[in-house]
């Protein structure tokens, strides 16, 4: 049976200076836009962020419940808990209501003893480890643009930018996602949000409106 | 089934408006055209809700019993944010048998400032400038946006999210706003609720809407 598709664009790779993640802000209620502002990154502490797409509820909910079980986890055993723990906390619980109607497809990213950590994990109980991923509807349209500009070794500006455009390029062409695409950055000292635009501002960014010449000017008409 | 339709609320610098018809129908039929959609929750804290009125009279009692837990715990009053993620963890208790009801949340925050929240069925909410919930938000919330639409919290650099409007202004843009509902939304009519919370305190005032 072929997946509805959750309306949203959101991404996540790795690369040599850490982590960039990256989302637009638009919430759909079937054709309807609930909201353009949504938060879609969701900082669960202050070095590891969590991204959102599908039911916005859903995702609030457990990544906040996540956020709890992180520091419970650092107060129990005097240390931070690792990407791989977190993702698998999250993993196991939405294992658990697997059938039951919960729609999350969320990338955990963050900066751990190990380095920068990556993982994908959806409502199905999928987890998976990996390099880059983005999530949602107008995913497609991202990866063509993340994996074609993609390097290992980018300065920050270079991913921050390459992540941008993946975002503008599927608010562009997905109806379903729009608003304000904002980055962020995971690297050894936690998070930091990289900018904030509004994509109908970054379109006229990358594509600015060229004067040209006229062909034809609008004339009176004297009356009949 | 579905029976009560429309609310809004506005925030401002140092006052918060909520405002709700007074219609309640099932149907095509008019129950009755005096029924408050709007509740007090905490002293600051407002919340008006469209949907279903049993789960709505329901979740009113659940949060006035957790209020007045807090209140004997903790010796003060829930501040609104606070209120609002009591409001959403509530409705996604019961997730998988929800609440059939669209809140908007209105108050005071801790520094006066007039903040709203705006919910779905399942508790996923968010804080904004203004919003409507309800048949008639398809109605109101692009004419809200046209005349309140204000920079957006995920910009960076910040800018300054604040509606520019007074209270008097405010007020007259959710009138104005019914008044055009009702033209168009069977659902929305007969009076309208005003709930306006300020420093000095929270005032009703009413306005009559179309009867038909």
């Amino acid at each position: 049976m072929v997946k509805p598709a959750k309306g949203t664009t959101t991404l996540a790779f790795i690369f040599k200076e850490g982590v960039m993640v990256a989302a637009d802000s638009r919430a759909s209620m079937g054709g309807y836009i609930s909201s353009q502002s949504v938060k879609k990154i969701i900082e669960i502490n202050p070095y590891m962020l969590g991204t959102m797409a599908g039911g916005a509820a859903d995702c609030q909910f457990w990544h906040r419940n996540l956020g709890i079980k992180c520091r419970l986890h650092e107060l129990a055993n005097k240390r931070r808990i690792s990407v791989t723990g977190a993702s698998k906390l999250l993993a196991n619980i939405l294992y658990s209501y697997r059938g039951m109607g919960l729609s999350v497809g969320t990338m955990i990213a963050g900066w751990d003893e190990t380095g920068p950590g990556l993982y994908y994990v959806d409502n199905e109980g999928g987890r998976l480890k990996g390099m880059r991923f983005s999530v949602g509807s107008g995913s497609p349209y991202a990866y063509g643009v993340l994996d074609n500009g993609y390097r290992y070794d980018m300065s920050v500006e270079e991913a921050a930018e390459l992540a941008r455009r993946a975002i503008y390029h599927a608010t562009f062409r997905d109806g379903a996602s729009g608003g304000v695409a904002s980055v962020y950055y995971v690297g050894p000292n936690g998070w930091k949000k990289l900018s904030g635009d509004d994509v109908g501002e970054l379109h006229y960014r990358y594509y600015p409106v060229m004067p040209s010449t006229v062909e034809q000017e609008m004339v009176e008409v004297t009356g009949a | 089934m579905e029976n009560c339709r429309s609310c809004v609320a506005i925030a401002g610098a140092d006052y918060c408006v909520i405002a709700a018809d007074t219609r309640m129908s099932t149907g095509y039929n008019i129950l009755t055209r005096d029924y408050s959609k709007i509740c007090k929750l905490a002293d600051k804290c407002v919340m008006a809700s469209s949907g279903f009125q049993a789960d709505v009279r329901a979740l009113q009692k659940q949060l006035a019993a957790r209020h007045l837990i807090y209140q004997h715990q903790h010796n003060k009053q829930m501040s609104c944010p606070a209120m609002a993620q009591l409001l959403s963890n509530t409705l996604y208790y019961k997730r998988f048998f929800p609440y059939y009801s669209f809140n908007v949340l209105g108050g005071l925050d801790n520094e006066g400032k007039g903040c709203v929240f705006t919910y779905d069925a399942v508790g996923s909410y968010e804080k904004v400038g203004y919003s409507s919930q309800g048949s008639g938000s398809t109605l109101i919330m692009p004419f809200l946006d046209n005349q309140l639409k204000s920079p957006s919290p995920l910009l960076l650099p910040a800018q300054d999210a604040v509606t520019p409007l007074v209270e008097a202004e405010a007020i007259d843009l959710v009138k104005t706003v019914f008044a055009s509902a009702s033209e168009r939304d069977i659902y929305t009519g007969d009076k309208l609720e005003l709930v306006i919370i300020n420093a000095a305190g929270i005032r009703r005032e009413y306005m009559e809407l179309r009867k038909d």
